[in-house]
């Protein structure tokens, strides 16, 4: 198996392959930071009114609640074939990167609603009883006091998230959008031994989200020091 | 005209009533305490005046204006004129000493923020905490906390203060620094409502406290007459439990 290996490293290392691994790397990241970045702002929004006790959002409270109570309970990988065969008939030509995307964007809003909510009820009843009672709006109420106190409660499990979502994107090679998993794949496909293919597409997931992990674990250390 | 007056006011919590037909009055600079046994409505009622409660029946007229607490706009003009200190401090976490003091009047006020911090300091000065102002709420004691917690509300230059219990949770050597600090206010016109169960530091500040019993004011006098010679069996059952230890 070595001589294998050794033997076909440089054809393996080729320029057009190490391009092909980083386009593939770039997908995944791609999916990842725009899913969980749309996932973030709308998660916040969603957090954000469940929260509220306004009577005019009532409605928009229980359409959250659904949303997010039914795409937590879904796996990853129906929502992509759900979205699939909901995009394709109305916006034909729609990439099959296109469609991982929004799904990663359904899933992550779901989940890191619940991460923001939280930590959003993580802050004391007191501290928002004392901003009341100094006259603050509840948008100022939110903005600073609530979420000053709930980041280090959010980051950690929000972190987590995202680079357990670096690793799930891969569930979009059943798609066939070629990222790191699918590319992989693609190499042993054409020769190339398995563990080597495969070996580069687990470094490659290690160096994507190692980096997060520390730089997460950076972010909880001086917000918990402030 | 009374500075406050409260009339045939109630409160619930779901089904349960927790005040029931309370009237009270006080006059401008007047120190009206409430005492009685815990779960009675005294801190309930200092909630529904701020507005953190609402009221289900009854009115709450200040300085000839009567509020209603279900319009935001009157509730709003109604907190720049009225303060509360809690019983758990409630100082912001996240923020240090002086934008605890100065947040109120820049953010809700629109003081600039020169002159907010200068009169912040001035009111640090006052509680004794003027040292601490770089320091973030975790980092002081309970009593400290506290006398920050008075600086704070008074930094919007309320006419009435309400005060809920707030040496119940200090440590009982921190009590007198922050009984203190309120002794010191009670003559600059003030009007205050103290809800406490510090009995001597009632009977020397007050100029009326009411007596309260499960939700309803049983009996309103001067301290003398409540705590010598009251006229309710349940007060004087109050009273002499409470003075006997």
């Amino acid at each position: 198996m070595f001589d294998q290996i050794t033997e076909q490293l440089p054809l393996f290392f080729s320029y057009h392959n190490l391009v092909f691994i980083l386009q593939a790397a770039g997908r995944t990241l791609s999916m990842t930071i725009i899913g969980c970045s749309v996932g973030f702002f709308f998660g916040f929004i969603i957090a954000v009114i469940r929260q509220s006790s306004s009577r005019p959002l009532l409605i928009f409270r229980l359409l959250s609640i659904v949303y997010v109570e039914t795409f937590r309970r879904i796996p990853f990988l129906v929502i992509l074939f759900i979205v699939l065969f909901v995009i394709e008939p109305l916006m034909p030509g729609t990439s099959l990167f296109g469609i991982a995307t929004v799904s990663v964007c359904l899933l992550s809003t779901a989940f890191l609603s619940e991460v923001i909510r939280s930590g959003l009820e993580s802050v004391p009843a007191q501290q928002i009883e004392g901003a009341r009672a100094l006259n603050f709006s509840a948008l100022q109420t939110l903005v600073m006091v609530v979420l000053p106190q709930s980041w280090k409660v959010i980051i950690p499990p929000a972190a987590a998230f995202i680079v357990m979502f670096i690793k799930d994107t891969s569930l979009a090679s059943q798609l066939g959008v070629i990222e790191l998993t699918f590319a992989g794949k693609m190499l042993v496909n054409r020769g190339f031994s398995s563990v080597l293919g495969f070996g580069v597409v687990l470094i490659c997931y290690f160096a994507l989200s190692y980096p997060l992990s520390r730089f997460a674990a950076y972010l909880e250390r001086r917000l918990a020091s402030s | 005209m009374h500075h406050l007056e409260i009339r045939n006011l109630s409160s619930a919590y779901g089904s349960t009533e927790v005040l029931r037909d309370v009237s009270l009055t006080a006059d401008k600079g007047e120190v009206v305490s409430l005492i009685g046994p815990s779960g009675s409505g005294k801190s309930t009622l200092l909630r529904v005046l701020i507005g953190l409660t609402p009221p289900t029946k009854g009115e709450i007229i200040v300085a000839g204006d009567q509020i209603d607490y279900h319009s935001r706009k009157e509730l709003k003009a109604l907190r720049n004129r009225m303060s509360i200190v809690f019983q758990q401090y409630n100082l912001f976490q996240n923020m240090t000493v002086l934008r605890n003091v100065t947040i109120a009047p820049i953010k809700t006020k629109n003081r600039p923020r020169v002159e907010a911090e200068h009169e912040a300091l001035a009111l640090l000065e006052k509680v004794g905490m003027a040292d601490k102002k770089d320091a973030y709420p975790e980092e002081l004691s309970g009593g400290q906390q506290q006398r920050v917690a008075i600086a704070r509300a008074l930094a919007t230059n309320p006419e009435i203060l309400l005060l809920d219990e707030v040496t119940s949770a200090l440590d009982p050597e921190r009590v007198n620094e922050v009984l203190d600090t309120i002794r010191a206010l009670t003559h600059e016109g003030i009007t205050m409502l103290i809800v406490s169960h510090e009995m001597a530091f009632v009977r020397e500040v007050s100029t009326r406290t009411a007596m309260m019993d499960d939700g309803r004011i049983v009996e309103c006098g001067t301290p003398v007459e409540i705590f010598d010679s009251p006229t309710e069996a349940r007060t004087r059952e109050f009273v002499s439990k409470i003075l006997k230890h």
